[in-house]
């Protein structure tokens, strides 16, 4: 095992023990803080890359998908004009359409492309938010979710070349069987994205769908570290991303 | 003045109308109540000193909010407390305060403020 | 002089009342879609503005053709447009404070509005957006009153206003223009993605405008005592067909540009429009109607026979209106997000509670149309000596 993933799990390990093992004791007391010792995962230009070989492993995979929406409260919607989603399948056709030919291998034309907000080092949706609602945060160049400023104008979901946001129609609650306590919902009437699992990467965790995915087809990491996985992965594999022509600069790069 | 009478009647009219809600309150005796938030915590201190925390709690999540979103900052030094706390309403205040029954609605709903924090915040769960 | 527009006779009330209950059931409609969210509309994921983002879009160009009424008259002095200037102010402020009600409507955290005040953004074109239409709302609020003011008390208005009114001219054009940046800085939209969309929406709008105005004009000149002039309408006509000209030719030069190159990111969302795509037909018909409307009017507003002729006038301008009212705002709108940036084709159509609101939301412009009119017919009727009145009727029969 990498350095990196020891890391993890040992911090991960920790959290959990020391929040559970809290509860246990007062319930009503402050509640500890493992974060504050340090555990805190930190980095300059957070990235991700996704190899496609390993991910269509297993027909029909929903792992990452389902494990990010269970984490963030992602409501399900069944009306699909309404539906939310962070991170989902989209197919070769639809996810690279300007890189499909008539003769691109049937294996990679069907094979299931995850996709989710790129976190552009060069975002529009950033440009065009009226609030600075959402907003690349300089610390590690998240583009974040402002929920409280949002005005719910949806300029971002015009701006963003890759249909990342969704916009909350109706009350999500309603269409949520069990909540998540340690995570908000949002409320209707504002846009919400993957947020590279921010919260997680506070307490020292690695984003959620790349915990959940059992293939390790996603890697996570800080691009300005030479050291880094992705760096690794990058420099030893040929890789693309969504729409490079439009100067975003999307930083989820994808191993074909 | 011309119809200095109807004038007159009309203002005298709208002035009861509009203050209705305070003579009609005031009337009915309902604008006395002694708010009697259950503490349930047994740390010496909120992460400010008591009588701060009931007139500024907003102004505090208020700016917590913007720290944590914006900058990345989720340590706070109370110095009540003497010590480090993280900035969050569900994992810190709720912590100390989970009966939201008791604590935050005693106040809230005789005062008629609806804060709008939970319909993203989960609410604790109480007495289940 | 605000007074006046609450007295008039059985017509006007009955006109009043008739808005005023579209007003409270648009406002009804609006509690329904703030209780239950904007899901209440035909919104979608992919297709996330429509009908009421379409609505501000064309509304903006009637806005900013008021200048065209203001430029000639008061950098050129053209004497005929002196009695339709203050029109052409009030059916700004009308359709200003139509386009911000709209986007009210649209927004899916109302409350929060003052957000674009409290963190003002200039990297984003909609608070400069909000920024310029505040403004000219301020502006044509300021002058309408003032000049107006001074005529009703028969004096020259006073100084300051001039660089006032001097201002309004290029803010017109800016606002329309602002509007425009709003579409076309988007990368991920390329319907948009084109240098003349901005000409086109001024294009448009100087089409639209006047020919509105002609159409009030004409209005009010059956209504009450005043008239405009013939002069003022029939320019008024011709500037709405230059407008119309310009318009037409800059859709073409798109339409070329889309399906010469043929680059599939391009045509496809004029394919969508115009023949359909993945089956979704929809925006079809009135793709057809709009340009069909559009060489209608043409034929009719290009011939001065038909032009000056002021019942054929009249076809011509409300065809105008109404191709324009399409194409510049349910097909541009809604065609520039179909197909989606994913290439899904989801269809669009207003619903119910979304019409009503929008329903609603024009009563409300034109009882502010109508209220401020009001205003403006009665100074002049007051003014106007009795004989001069009927020299004009009789001029404009015998022409």
């Amino acid at each position: 095992m990498s350095n990196d993933r020891r890391k993890f799990l040992k911090v991960a390990g920790f959290a959990t023990l020391a929040v559970t093992g809290s509860r246990a004791l007062g319930a009503a007391n402050l509640a500890p803080t493992p974060w504050l010792k340090g555990g805190g995962l930190e980095a300059k230009r957070w990235a991700m890359v996704i190899d496609l070989k390993k991910c269509h492993q297993q027909e029909g995979c929903t792992k990452c998908m389902d494990a990010c929406h269970l984490e963030h409260n992602v409501p399900k919607i069944e009306i699909k004009k309404h539906e939310i989603k962070w991170i989902w399948k989209e197919s070769f056709h639809h996810a690279f359409h300007e890189q499909e030919h008539e003769h691109t291998p049937e294996s990679i034309k069907h094979s299931p492309i995850p996709v989710l907000c790129n976190h552009c080092d060069n975002p529009p949706c950033v440009r065009v938010c009226p609030t600075e609602a959402t907003f690349k945060r300089e610390s590690d160049g998240i583009v974040m979710m402002d929920w409280h400023r949002c005005i719910g104008c949806r300029y971002c979901v015009v701006g963003c070349p890759y249909g990342a946001r969704s916009f909350n129609w109706e009350d999500p609650r309603e269409h949520m069987d069990d909540i998540t306590e340690n995570f908000p919902t949002r409320m209707k009437g504002v846009v919400e994205k993957c947020t590279f699992c921010e919260t997680r990467l506070r307490k020292g965790l690695p984003p959620a769908c790349v915990e959940a995915c059992e293939y390790g087809a996603l890697t996570f990491g800080d691009l300005d570290d030479p050291d880094s996985e992705v760096r690794k992965l990058l420099e030893s594999n040929y890789t693309i991303r969504r729409k490079p022509q439009l100067g975003t600069e999307p930083q989820v790069y994808y191993i074909v | 003045m011309y119809d200095g009478g109807k004038i007159i009647a009309g203002l005298i009219l709208f002035l009861i109308l509009i203050t209705f809600p305070i003579w009609w309150n005031i009337a009915g005796g309902t604008t006395d109540f002694e708010a009697d938030p259950k503490i349930v915590t047994t740390e010496k201190s909120c992460i400010y000193e008591k009588e701060y925390m009931t007139t500024h709690h907003m102004d505090v999540l208020d700016d917590w909010r913007d720290r944590v979103v914006r900058d990345d900052v989720r340590a706070f030094h109370s110095d009540a407390l003497g010590r480090d706390v993280e900035m969050s309403l569900s994992h810190t205040c709720m912590s100390c305060h989970p009966n939201k029954s008791e604590f935050c609605d005693e106040c809230h709903n005789p005062m008629g403020v609806d804060p709008y924090c939970w319909d993203c915040h989960v609410e604790p769960k109480e007495g289940k | 002089m605000i007074d006046k527009a609450f007295v008039g006779s059985k017509k006007y009330w009955s006109w009043v009342i008739i808005l005023l209950g579209l007003i409270g059931i648009g406002t009804l409609a609006y509690l329904y879609q703030f209780e239950n969210g904007l899901g209440v509309t035909g919104l979608s994921r992919d297709v996330t503005w429509g009908f009421y983002i379409a609505q501000f879009t064309f509304l903006v160009g009637v806005a900013a053709s008021a200048v065209m009424v203001v430029l000639p008259y008061y950098l050129h002095n053209y004497k005929a447009f002196g009695k339709v200037t203050i029109l052409g102010e009030f059916v700004a402020v009308g359709a200003v404070i139509m386009c911000m009600t709209f986007i009210f409507v649209d927004m899916g955290s109302p409350y929060r509005i003052l957000n674009v005040f409290l963190h003002p953004t200039p990297h984003s074109l909609m608070f400069w957006d909000t920024v310029s239409l505040f403004g000219y709302l301020v502006l044509n609020a300021i002058i309408s009153m003032v000049s107006l003011g001074a005529e009703r008390k028969g004096i020259a208005p006073p100084k300051w206003i001039k660089p006032i009114i001097y201002i309004s001219i290029p803010w017109a054009i800016s606002i329309h223009t602002v509007t425009a940046f709003l579409y076309s800085g988007l990368a991920a939209r390329p319907f948009w993605m084109t240098a003349v969309l901005a000409p086109r929406f001024l294009a448009s709008a100087f089409a639209a405008g006047p020919a509105l105005l002609c159409i009030l004009c004409l209005i009010v000149r059956k209504v009450s005592k005043f008239d405009p002039g013939d002069q003022a309408i029939r320019n008024l006509a011709k500037i709405a067909t230059y407008g119309m000209i310009v318009n037409v030719f800059l859709v073409l030069m798109e339409v070329f540009t889309a399906f010469y190159s043929d680059i599939p990111e391009h045509l496809l969302h004029f394919k969508f429009l115009y023949v359909g795509l993945d089956g979704n037909t929809t925006l079809v018909p009135w793709m057809w109607l709009s340009a069909a409307l559009a060489v209608f009017s043409l034929i009719l507003m290009i011939n001065p026979k038909t032009r000056n002729n002021f019942k054929t006038m009249v076809v011509g301008c409300i065809a105008i209106f109404f191709s324009l009212w399409i194409d510049k705002g349910l097909a541009m709108v809604v065609g520039g997000f179909t197909p989606s940036p994913l290439g899904e084709v989801t269809g669009y159509a207003p619903t119910f509670p979304e019409l009503l609101i929008s329903i609603g939301i024009y009563a409300m412009g034109a009882l502010i149309v109508t209220g401020l009119y009001k205003v403006a017919i009665s100074v002049r009727e007051h003014k106007l000596p009795a004989k001069m009145v009927v020299t004009e009727k009789v001029a404009s029969e015998t022409a």
